[in-house]
């Protein structure tokens, strides 16, 4: 074994256990991995049309086509599978196929299972569907217009969810405040976009009636029950597995989950295993988009410009149907709507809109882009409204030093921070003096340019009970109380004392091995090399539950924490153990460096390998209470209790802080946005491994830099589908994404065994709404929706282009 | 080029990695899915299927291309690159790879070989870079984790290693 030294491998940039493999091209991602002999492969039918009745699907030329071995329609799935479960109190139904009509461009129609995926393709151009298009929706707040007939026959109208809520004395502060300063926001339809797509391959066995299927599926595992409820399969007769490595996810994979139902019926349907890769337009069109919001947010001020309350109406289109966990997407931030302020009064009204678009579901940042994007232009509004600087109304509402923890007026508890400092700290060491310089001295020279700054608490480790809060206080008494977390890993020692590790936590390159291989090797004072770590899931193997999976940023603060709790028990059997040996007390027992030892006398010693080994080989030397051989920790904080009787939840157990500034200049020719400088800071408690935190923090900037600058999954006004290639889905490249400053401060989190948070997601949040603050600094604008594309920015800066003289032009 | 059966398999012989290799295919298979499903090199992904991404890239005759936009027979005679070929041995990288792991220019890996495929034909050419080429060359690559940052701090550090390996050799 490898020597450790005494030094701790946690908060060490070592090089990651993954990267050997990934970079040589020997990754095993889902379409990597063998399949069963036999296996056939599907493509998949997809609507033209935004919104219509289906009157007849004609399958007969496409079943004789060459090598076709099935087809898979709305009768064969309503037959054998039932509806996703919705997360709503209403009488909605949700298939993985269209049933009766079709309610979005790239719902799925049929399913063509052949021998080859050229096969299949083939045989998707002779189905014949006879469609009679209806009127589509698609403006969430046209949408709201009960004369319109709804979407789903179970609901009366297309709002599928209303409700309001009160923290404080809202109304009192309104009418009390100096001063009411408000934004309206059209938060639009965007998506992370992994670079892998969706991929599975299911396979059903008739004997047992049990479906076995592989997928690149992220979490949450709460997921799972709605899967084998749609099998209508107990838990255990639905093996879900994910493959070692994953190809991004951001959230958005957790979309694979409707696929794996629908596989799953064309595998029992073709009696034999079934593969399916979606291809980039089916993901584009088809896969899961982030909420498009619409945001009316109200604050009540005082002439210092201290916020005394906040009045949200917010609009949420979740698109075509409400899939789990929807309306998940409203309701993450719930607990943390004041953001980085202490404000106690808020006033909420939550609607979900149903319309013809992609349905919705995890995307990084979760709520959070959406939420901020109002909160934080409304405080640079404040400022602006009431001529006052923008860093000194962020500074005067932040949440005070000595509050934490601090319980904010809807429920969230911020487990700790010292937000002053790290904005003063990012002010000094960002260099904000010289920015100002700077933009003073580009407006000297006739040029546009503009300072932003935002301030985001950022939260992670999710509480599976803040769904709930979409139900009222006495549906959530009838459907029972939910909530936690729970994290599991697994520690286990072999016969040569070889430690290996387990986690159900499914990355899609976050670099998970390499973590877990730090921590425990620091429980045991072994390397991380000594290590070996398997962090794919099998539900018919491993420890896992509902809040298992890779999402919420909850790694860190909650798996890694596991890991480190599971070793730590391990290391204090091992202990007593040794100290028998060793003739020390057990608190004497140090590790280190592949022995164990007394202190103070290394030759008193025992190697680490022979040690963990002895409950194989040797169990009757071992007290009964100190047999090491396997130890599973499930980990729950009690802080992630179910939303109360008044509707306050602590819907995330984390609470990182971010303050970001920026000086863009705006191209007075062509309305492009240049990103000239941009700081960003953060407090994610005890950072475990530097090189990754960074990448987190510079890989969600660029995808901000996307949101805010590029991407947009666009319809028009007929809900055809406008951005189907990544030559009109645009991502940020090399040329376009700057290098960010990065800074930190480090306030430990006291809730995690670790003192980490999480930190994957805060710059989706921070990034899009910090340009905007300096676009619109730049440009003198009261309002701007996203994305600031240069067209949108040179409606701004050029005058209205007079109309060509016809006369003349046809003489 | 021979005149194509598109429903005949047919016989198409490239080196690939500086060895020989043969199987059949229709003339409308993709490259991407001859050498991924045909002959198990599974290193090179497929990640839009139109040619924006990038992930695909391999190098055909000395010049970085995109494998979903060629078929298969048009390999035919070629001398192919992939991901499986720049690792001198296994369990060792080449001086570029190593640069990747040290700075941390990776995460999900996904987009790595056809980036690394693009730098290793590129460096090649020009030993030199400054950044700002590097990033309107690699402009052509969509990464969705790293940001770029540490890719272009990598391929910077590979390309001086290698001027260096250069010089004393």
């Amino acid at each position: 074994m490898s020597k450790a030294g005494d030094k701790s491998w946690i908060g060490r940039s070592v090089e990651r256990i993954e990267d050997l493999t990934l970079l040589a091209g020997r990754g095993r991602y889902i379409d990597d991995i063998g399949v069963p002999p036999g296996t056939l492969h599907a493509a998949i039918l997809r609507s033209p049309h935004a919104h219509a009745e289906i009157r007849a699907i004609n399958t007969e030329a496409a079943r004789r086509a060459r090598g076709v071995v099935a087809i898979i329609t709305a009768a064969e799935v309503a037959k054998l599978s039932a509806s996703l479960v919705v997360g709503v109190k209403a009488p909605i139904e949700c298939w993985p196929i269209a049933v009766g009509r079709v309610r979005h461009v790239g719902e799925p129609v049929a399913v063509v299972v052949a021998g080859d995926r050229y096969l299949a393709e083939d045989a998707l151009e002779l189905i014949e569907v006879d469609y009679a298009p209806l009127p589509a929706i698609v403006d969430p707040l046209a949408a709201l217009d009960p004369q319109l007939p709804p979407l789903h026959e179970g609901l009366s109208s297309n709002i599928a969810s209303d409700r309001s809520f009160r923290y404080g004395d809202p109304q009192r502060e309104f009418a009390e405040a100096a001063r009411k300063v408000s934004v309206s926001i059209r938060y639009p339809r965007n998506s992370c976009t992994p670079i892998e797509t969706y991929g599975i391959v299911a396979v059903y066995d008739p004997a047992e009636d049990a479906y076995d299927v592989l997928a690149n599926f992220p979490g949450p595992f709460s997921l799972h029950p709605v899967m084998a409820r749609a099998l209508k399969v107990p838990g255990n007769r639905l093996r879900l597995r994910t493959p070692p490595d994953s190809g991004g996810s951001f959230g958005i994979k957790q979309g694979v989950f409707p696929y794996v139902v629908l596989m799953g019926v064309a595998a029992r349907v073709a009696g034999r295993p079934v593969k399916w890769v979606e291809d980039r337009l089916e993901h584009l069109c088809a896969s899961v988009s982030a909420t498009n919001r619409v945001t009316k947010l109200e604050a009540a001020v005082d002439a210092d410009g201290r916020v005394r309350a906040l009045s949200f109406d917010q609009i949420e289109d979740v698109g075509a149907h409400i899939r789990a966990p929807e309306p998940a997407t409203l309701y993450r931030m719930h607990g943390n709507l004041t953001g980085a302020y202490d404000i106690r009064h808020v006033a909420v009204r939550n609607r979900v809109v149903l319309t013809n678009k992609t349905p919705t579901g995890l995307n990084r940042g979760f709520g959070g882009p959406q939420m901020y994007y109002a909160l934080e232009r409304l405080m640079q509004r404040v400022a602006v409204e009431l001529k006052l600087d923008p860093i000194d109304v962020i500074r005067c509402n932040l949440v005070p030093t000595n509050a934490f923890p601090y319980q904010t007026a809807s429920g969230a508890l911020l487990d700790s921070g010292d937000y002053t400092r790290a904005l003063d700290v990012a002010l000094a060491d960002g260099g904000f003096a010289e920015l100002k310089k700077r933009r003073d001295a580009a407006r000297a020279q006739g040029r546009i340019y503009g300072i932003g700054c935002t301030a985001v608490v950022e939260p992670s480790v999710s509480n599976m009970g803040y769904i709930t809060t979409v139900l009222t206080a006495e549906e959530r008494r009838r459907a029972g109380a939910k909530n936690g977390a729970q994290a599991t890993a697994t520690v286990a020692f072999d016969p040569l004392g070889a430690v290996s590790v387990h986690t159900a936590s499914a990355p899609q390159g976050q670099g998970h091995r390499t973590v877990l291989a730090q921590i425990v090797a620091d429980a045991f004072g072994l390397a991380p090399n000594d290590i070996r770590t398997v962090s794919e899931i099998d539900t018919a193997r491993d420890a896992w539950s509902i809040a298992s999976g890779n999402y919420s940023s909850r790694f860190a603060a909650a798996v890694g924490g596991a890991a480190h709790l599971a070793a730590m028990r391990l290391k204090e059997k091992l202990a007593r153990t040794a100290a028998a040996q060793l003739n020390v007390p057990p608190a004497e027992i140090e590790f280190a460096g592949g022995r164990v030892h007394a202190r103070g006398n290394p030759d008193n010693s025992i190697s680490f390998a022979r040690l963990a080994a002895t409950s194989h080989w040797s169990p009757g030397v071992v007290a009964d209470d100190d047999q090491a051989l396997r130890e599973t920790v499930f980990w729950t904080p009690p802080e992630l209790s179910p939303p109360t009787e008044a509707d306050e939840v602590n819907s995330s157990l984390c609470h990182g802080f971010i303050f970001d500034f920026c000086g863009v200049e705006v191209d007075r020719v062509t309305g492009a946005v240049r990103v000239d400088k941009y700081v960003t800071m953060h407090d994610c408690g005890r950072v475990l491994h530097p090189g990754m935190v960074a990448g987190q923090i510079t890989g969600g900037f660029a995808q901000g830099i996307g949101a805010a600058l590029y991407e947009e999954f666009a319809y028009s006004p007929d809900g055809a589908f406008l951005a189907g290639t990544f030559a009109d889905y645009l991502l940020p490249t090399s040329t376009e994404v700057p290098v960010p400053v990065i800074l930190h401060v480090e306030t430990p989190s006291p809730f995690t065994p670790l003192g980490a948070k999480g930190v994957g997601e805060g710059n989706c949040m921070s990034t899009p709404v910090c340009l905007a603050n300096a676009v619109t600094d730049a440009l003198g604008l009261d309002a701007i929706d996203l994305p600031m594309t240069p067209a949108k920015l040179a409606a701004h800066i050029h005058p209205a282009e007079q109309a060509p003289n016809r006369a003349r032009g046809l003489s | 080029m021979p005149r194509m059966s598109a429903d005949a398999n047919h016989r198409i012989r490239f080196k690939l990695n500086g060895r020989m290799v043969e199987a059949d295919a229709e003339p409308r298979m993709l490259l991407t899915d001859f050498l991924r499903y045909n002959l198990a090199m599974t290193g090179t992904h497929v990640g839009c299927e139109h040619g924006v991404c990038g992930a695909c890239t391999i190098e055909i005759d000395g010049v970085p291309a995109r494998a979903c936009l060629t078929l298969a027979v048009q390999a035919d005679g070629a001398d192919i690159r992939t991901i499986e070929g720049l690792a001198p041995a296994p369990g060792r990288l080449s001086v570029l790879q190593e640069a990747f792991r040290r700075h941390h220019a990776l995460q999900c890996g996904f987009c790595t070989a056809g980036i690394l495929l693009s730098l290793e034909c590129y460096l090649r050419d020009n030993p030199s870079p400054d950044e700002a080429t590097l990033r309107d060359y690699l402009g052509g690559h969509l990464c969705r984790c790293t940001g770029y940052v540490t890719i272009i701090a990598a391929a910077l550090d590979a390309a001086e290693r290698l001027r260096d390996a250069n010089k004393d050799a």
